[in-house]
């Protein structure tokens, strides 16, 4: 634990916390714009939760401690997989804690718990988003951890802060064809997994066109806020993996303070744009069949599985 | 795809300009977020027809921080729409009950405020604030979307 | 080729007796089993199940010290010639025995503490309950045995014992005898691969390397791995293991899966590295592949079943394919050279072993008390457990989040192990390495995925929400003795899962790879040679930290409310009736459609139409199964040809005395006609 590590940890933690719901607004704003709408502000979000910290929760009757324990281990999960990720400095503030395995065990836990609650509640909706989430989870681990086999022959070991500082003293790997592959399947697995079109609506009203929704369909107040909090802290994680793995210039190799804020403005930049992308592809995408989405996890895992190939058989190293 | 987004290009922005502001005492609790669940009691349809066209591209009530959700447990208002029917009367107090404090209720639609057209029919139990407590009332048959962007301005206080 | 860690055992010169803590720790053992098992024969009924479980778990617990000493490093071998005719018994212990002895005994003592309250209430015949202590004793022999023989008898006896505590409840229902027949035959099998295999090995001591021509030693390593294999639950030979899990009473369920399918483990790691020191590299791909497709179709069997004690078998299947990975990739590294992943891969599976044992145990112990109290093992029956049975209910979560891979949990070390090995093998290892290692990482990976998948799926409709029966709405919480059996497993699992560490420098020792161990580090691990660390610890401290910051910052709030109970948002219908909740196999249907050309489930509809009028239907019904395919397409063929050539056969048997006395004196001529030419 460096002072180093500490100090990204510290700040990587209070700018995705603070700042996710950010993202959310940036993401919301830039479709409605494209829709032709005035759109919200990308303050809303903000507004949204503190609003929602000033309402009454609901304890379900039938519920258990599961149900109300669950908010917490979300977002347990996604603010440490936040804090010890190398977003903002190259080094790590829990190093055994940052390997990449361990970052994507932590997000699976916090989405199989949710998935819990929901089935805790007892109600149709409940089960069905619990299942769907799950399956969707079940299939897109073998792409996850086969990119990460992929990103990992370069740089000789799973931990991130290694992979990072490989791929900022070689960047002529980035554009290699396993670099290129392996952000693909990665690109993928992040719309699977944080629940964007095509694969899930976030908007939807329709409780059989849901995914992650209706896992949430019972919780109100405080819990709520921190479910949404968390699903916004999730996206930010995954596009900042995304950003750091493939594109980890501008990141702070150093502790002194203008290097750590030029760390967080860029990062913060680099997370904005890849947000501001995703909005706008969402427009132009409708939403896959339910029993489409293996086959378009199913085409991400074939390109991890020619991104490991290609590092080992076109692999300079 | 790429028709689409010449269409984006050639239509710009398609929201007009914002509508007057509806003082109301009700802005100040929620302070520019209002979460909206929608209750059809027993409408004909029209009102929906015209809050779906408020919350569309023209007049874009989601500017001013208000928006449909799916459960009543994520919601702060629900919007009645339509005369109480005997089916819904229950409902519709299950709805209002599910809604976590603070809570209010708009009534949309002249049905809704005082029965109407529908006034003495044999399947109508009622305005609907003979089953829940009233907050905010838009009249007309059905309201203009501006009058309904009015009044959520009036609860979010934007 | 890798040398073994002791070569022979036999020690120094003249010397074939060393009792020490090791010996004494198996001698008693087995006297305390002997012990009870008499013990059980002659005390009244009240007092039975009390003997029995006692015993076991005394046993157990002498087993565990006895395989710690051994683990250790004390040297242990006895050997008793008048035992058994012609060549005796012989028994030995080196650091890899004395591992699966430790595994074995620390599985026997929480089930044996839950056999005392279950035995009570199962109402078991005598004999049943006498040869629980003698299972115990008998798998606690298995690991030590030095020589061939000794090896083949003590596995028949464990065989036969535990067939006797799978068939114990068969008064009761009508499948546990079919699932008895299954298991004896399947198990006969085995044994009859595995004698073939020790028998052209040419017998002897097992630990002594053989030098055998390529051909044989292949012949050999190939038997070894179908009798072994079977045991330790490999497809295609696991039939037995979904039939005889759930018909066998839970506490010998928990002994089977935990410690008997490892006794499997321990003879392929034993013929492959030390009796045939390392061999070709086919092998161990073969071993690699059977593992592979034994864990994703385990898993995938697992996510579909609605019985409890079904998915918990199949998830067995599961669990040892990832062990005979990690074994197949050892060897292949051992091979090549690099010895340090092999003994980085062979860690990962030793540790794989001692975790599955303690969280498959509590996963039994905890899923047959549900069952027993309520009445059913269909998971679309159960349901809303943990209001009436909340101990019982937090024992099978704790138990299902080890199993699922997830941290804190035992499978995520020792799968993030095996997967760092595997990885860090693709730059040595050629093209072969680099077509079959990622296949292997995307299977482990494919596991994990679906072993989330079932066992969200067990414990969130098994016991959470609502019950869906009446057995599951009136059961109670189990009595002490079962809960403190699930106690001490789940302790077991909390220790493993947190503080790996503290065993991983002795596993590394008892794989035998020389070279400095693999895995260094209490808290966080640390691999040796390669780049890469892990502390489970740390990550469930920073969880339970943020966790308790974001509790008490809510509470801290100036505008927060109190918590109101409410109903449950029905839509403003009517109640939500338990028959609306998802049920098990409603879960699992997305998953079944993806995964629809492995399985092929069959469906069926009869429609019933009124007497009166063509174009009503008075009743529609609709089954669906989703069958063993590896069943349908293999064994059903071999079982039509046994009973085609057993038909074709009674011909010679039709009666006649006659023709019986032909048969002698036509045998006795032709054995004198050869011995003459053969002179």
């Amino acid at each position: 634990m460096t002072r180093l590590g500490i100090a990204g940890g510290i700040i990587q933690l209070v700018v995705v916390t603070g700042c996710a719901p950010l993202l959310t607004g940036v993401t919301r704003q830039v479709r409605a714009r494209l829709e032709g709408r005035a759109g919200q502000g990308i303050g809303q979000p903000w507004r949204d939760l503190r609003k929602l910290l000033r309402k009454e929760p609901v304890t379900p009757a039938g519920t258990s401690e599961l149900f109300r324990i669950a908010p917490l281990v979300l977002l347990a999960t996604t603010a440490v997989a936040a804090a010890v990720a190398p977003f903002v400095t190259t080094a790590s503030a829990i190093g055994p804690a940052a390997d990449l395995f361990a970052v994507v065990a932590l997000l699976a836990l916090g989405t199989a718990t949710l998935a819990l609650a929901a089935i805790d509640t007892g109600t149709a909706f409940g089960g069905m988003g619990a299942s769907r989430e799950i399956t969707i989870m079940a299939l897109a681990e073998p792409t996850l951890l086969v990119a990460i086999f992929a990103l990992s022959v370069r740089a000789g070991s799973t931990n991130l802060a290694a992979i990072v500082t490989a791929t900022v003293h070689n960047p002529a790997q980035v554009v290699s064809p396993a670099g290129v592959l392996a952000a693909a399947a990665l690109a993928l697995v992040t719309i699977a997994e944080t629940g964007r079109l095509p694969v899930d609506n976030p908007a939807t009203h329709l409780e059989l066109t849901m995914v992650h929704e209706a896992m949430i369909l019972e919780y109100a107040g405080p819990d709520l806020a921190l479910i949404e909090l968390a699903s916004s802290m999730r996206l930010a994680v995954f596009l900042g993996l995304l950003a750091t793995l493939f594109a980890p210039w501008g990141i702070a190799t150093t502790a002194a303070p203008l290097a750590l804020a030029a760390g967080t403005a860029v990062f913060a930049a680099k997370v904005g744009l890849l947000g501001a992308t995703l909005a706008a592809g969402e427009v132009f995408t409708a939403k896959l069949r339910l029993f489409r989405v293996p086959e378009l996890l199913a085409g991400s895992f074939l390109l991890a599985l020619l991104a490991v190939a290609a590092s080992h058989f076109l692999g300079a190293a | 795809m790429l028709r689409l987004w010449r269409k984006i290009r050639a239509h710009g922005r398609v929201a007009e300009p914002p509508v007057g502001r509806r003082r109301g005492a009700l802005a100040a609790g929620l302070r520019g977020s209002v979460q909206l669940r929608h209750v059809d009691a027993g409408s004909c349809g029209g009102c929906e027809v015209e809050i779906g066209a408020a919350f569309g591209p023209v007049y874009d009530a989601e500017r001013y921080g208000a928006r449909l959700v799916a459960s009543p447990r994520h919601a702060d208002a629900l919007v009645v729409t339509g005369v109480v029917t005997r089916n819904m009367a229950e409902p519709l107090r299950r709805t209002y009950e599910a809604v976590p404090a603070p809570k209010l209720v708009v009534a949309v639609g002249d049905c809704a405020r005082d029965c109407g057209v529908f006034k003495g029919a044999y399947g109508v139990t009622g305005a609907v604030r003979d089953v829940l407590p009233v907050d905010a009332e838009v009249p007309g048959c059905p309201p203009r979307p501006e009058e309904i962007v009015a009044a959520i301005r009036g609860l979010t206080g934007r | 080729m890798p040398a073994a860690a002791g070569g022979d055992r036999r020690g120094d010169p003249g010397a074939d007796r060393a009792v020490n803590l090791v010996g004494f720790g198996l001698g008693l053992a087995v006297a305390v089993a002997s012990l009870a098992a008499l013990a059980v024969l002659a005390l009244p009924g009240r007092l039975r199940p009390a003997a029995a479980g006692a015993g076991t778990a005394l046993s157990g617990a002498a087993g565990l010290v006895s395989g710690i000493a051994a683990l250790d490093g004390r040297p242990f071998s006895l050997g008793l010639p008048g035992l058994l005719p012609l060549s005796g018994l012989e028994f030995a212990a080196d650091r890899l025995s004395g591992f699966f002895v430790a595994v074995t005994g620390a599985v026997a003592v929480p089930a044996g503490v839950y056999a005392i309250g279950y035995l009570r209430h199962s109402g078991m015949s005598r004999s049943a309950c006498a040869f629980l202590p003698l299972f115990v004793a008998s798998m606690l022999l298995v690991p030590v045995a030095g020589t061939a023989v000794t090896l083949l008898a003590c596995w028949e006896l464990m065989a036969l014992t535990s067939l006797l505590q799978v068939l114990a409840e068969h008064p009761r229902r009508a499948e546990v005898a079919e699932a008895g027949r299954w298991y004896a035959a399947m198990t006969h099998l085995g044994f009859v691969c595995i004698l073939a295999a020790l028998m052209l090995a040419g017998g002897g001591s097992l630990t002594a390397a053989r030098h055998l021509p390529a051909a044989l030693a292949g012949t050999v390593f190939v038997l070894a791995l179908a009798g072994f294999g079977s045991k330790a639950g490999i497809v295609p030979l696991h039939a037995w293991l979904p039939r005889a899990h759930p018909e066998a009473p839970s506490h010998v369920s928990a002994l089977m899966s935990a410690a008997m399918v490892n006794m499997g483990v321990y003879g392929i790691i034993r013929t492959g590295f030390w009796l045939l020191g390392g061999g070709a590299r086919w092998w161990w791909l073969l071993v690699l592949a059977l593992g592979a497709v034994s864990a994703v179709y385990g898993i995938l069997q697992a996510a579909m079943s609605s019985d409890l004690k079904r998915l918990l078998g199949y998830s067995t299947t599961e669990n040892m394919g990832l062990v005979l990975v990690g074994v197949g990739a050892a060897g292949l590294f051992a091979g090549t050279g690099e010895r340090v992943l092999a003994g980085l891969a062979l860690t990962a599976v030793l540790l794989h072993v001692a975790g599955h044992a303690a969280f498959k145990s509590l996963l039994f112990l905890s899923a047959g008390s549900a069952a027993q109290r309520a009445g059913t093992r269909d998971l679309d029956a159960l349901g809303g457990l943990r209001a009436g049975m909340p101990v019982t209910a937090a024992a099978f979560g704790w138990g299902a989040l080890a199993a699922s891979a997830l941290p804190p949990g035992t499978a995520f070390v020792s799968e993030w192990l095996l997967v760092q090995a595997l990885i860090h093998g693709l730059p040595g290892g050629g093209t072969a390495a680099a077509v079959v290692l990622p296949v292997a990482v995307a299977a482990v990976a494919l596991t994990a995925g679906l072993a989330v998948a079932t066992f969200v799926k067990a414990f969130g409709t098994g016991f959470l929400a609502r019950p869906r029966s009446d057995g599951a709405a009136r059961a109670t919480e189990a009595p002490v003795s079962m809960l403190a059996g699930m106690g001490l497993a789940g302790a077991a699992c909390l220790a493993l899962a947190l503080v790996p560490g503290a065993v991983l420098p002795a596993l590394a020792r008892a794989t035998g790879m020389t070279g400095a161990p693999a895995v260094t580090g209490l808290v966080t691990l640390r691999l040796s040679g390669i780049a890469g660390e892990l502390s489970p610890l740390l990550l469930t401290l920073a969880l339970l930290a943020v966790m308790t910051a974001a509790a008490g910052w809510l509470r801290t709030l100036p505008a927060r409310r109190a918590r109101r109970a409410a109903r449950l948002w029905d839509c403003g219908a009517g109640p939500l009736t338990a028959r609306m909740e998802y049920t098990a196999t409603a879960f699992a249907e997305p998953l079944q459609r993806v995964f629809d050309d492995v399985l092929a489930p069959e469906t069926g509809i009869d429609v019933t139409h009124l007497d009166e009028a063509r174009y009503l239907v008075k009743a529609v019904e609709y089954r669906r199964r989703v069958p063993d395919r590896v069943e349908r397409r293999l064994y059903r063929p071999v079982l039509a040809a046994v009973h085609a050539w057993g038909t074709a056969g009674r011909r010679l048997a039709p009666g006649s005395v006659h023709r019986y006395l032909g048969y002698g004196f036509c045998a006795v001529t032709a054995l004198l006609i050869v011995l003459a030419v053969a002179r």
